[in-house]
């Protein structure tokens, strides 16, 4: 799982810069015109499924390592699961609107 | 059996430590892991303020220009660069590629490096 969203996310930003080095948009609407069609909104969807799923899996080992009591345990891996998602679904919200 | 019934060594003289490369490269690995995962927020706002309007967009340009935007950028691009060249080095140990003390010692050098390289470029570009 780790590895695979890292490989995908390694496509994705290759992806990326090599757009930005043949044909960086230079205007707001270029830029919200690339990002809107249909193969950049699903990558990036992908992407941020991928990011946050890697994001989550080396937090929660960072947090296996570090904290040892359970309760602070349950509370730290939580409040980081709770942020992942917020933050995803806000994610997702400012890539639909970009299409809208 | 008990880990109190024999007092183990404490050294702590920091200068004589020696860190082996391959354990820093780890480390900074874990850490820049934790770093890129509290950037996800402001990478998410800017991408918010990038496509939201036509003035955010300009808002976000603005931003892009002061000191403090781009001494970020830059730590982040060190950050991803050295995150995405240790797990690559990852990826290829796991096939079987450089995983040999000598090699894995060379990678690991490549690794701290070429992250280090990565940011020099983002400073050169950015700045």
């Amino acid at each position: 799982m780790q590895r695979l969203s890292a490989v995908f996310m390694l496509g994705f930003i290759v992806f990326v810069l090599v757009h930005f080095l043949i044909d960086p948009p230079h205007s707001y609407e270029a830029w919200r015109g690339w990002v809107g069609s249909t193969g950049v909104s699903v990558a990036a969807v992908l992407f941020v499924v991928a990011l946050l799923s890697h994001a989550w899996v080396g937090l929660r080992d960072v947090t296996l390592d570090y904290v040892a009591p359970l309760a602070a345990r349950i509370t730290t891996l939580s409040l980081i699961a709770a942020a992942l998602l917020a933050v995803g679904a806000w994610a997702v919200r400012i890539l639909l609107l970009g299409r809208g | 059996m008990s880990r109190r019934s024999k007092p183990r060594p404490v050294f702590f003289n920091l200068t004589q430590i020696q860190i082996p490369v391959g354990a820093l490269t780890s480390i900074t690995h874990r850490v820049t892991g934790i770093v890129l995962a509290l950037g996800i927020p402001f990478g998410f706002y800017a991408l918010h303020l990038s496509l939201a309007s036509a003035q955010s967009y300009e808002r976000l340009t603005q931003m892009a220009n002061t000191g403090l935007f781009k001494a970020a950028l830059i730590l982040f691009i060190w950050a991803l660069s050295h995150h995405l060249l240790a797990g690559v080095r990852h990826l290829l140990m796991d096939i079987g590629v450089g995983s040999h003390l000598a090699a894995a010692r060379r990678s690991a050098w490549s690794v701290n490096v070429g992250g280090f390289l990565m940011a020099l470029l983002a400073a050169g570009v950015v700045l």
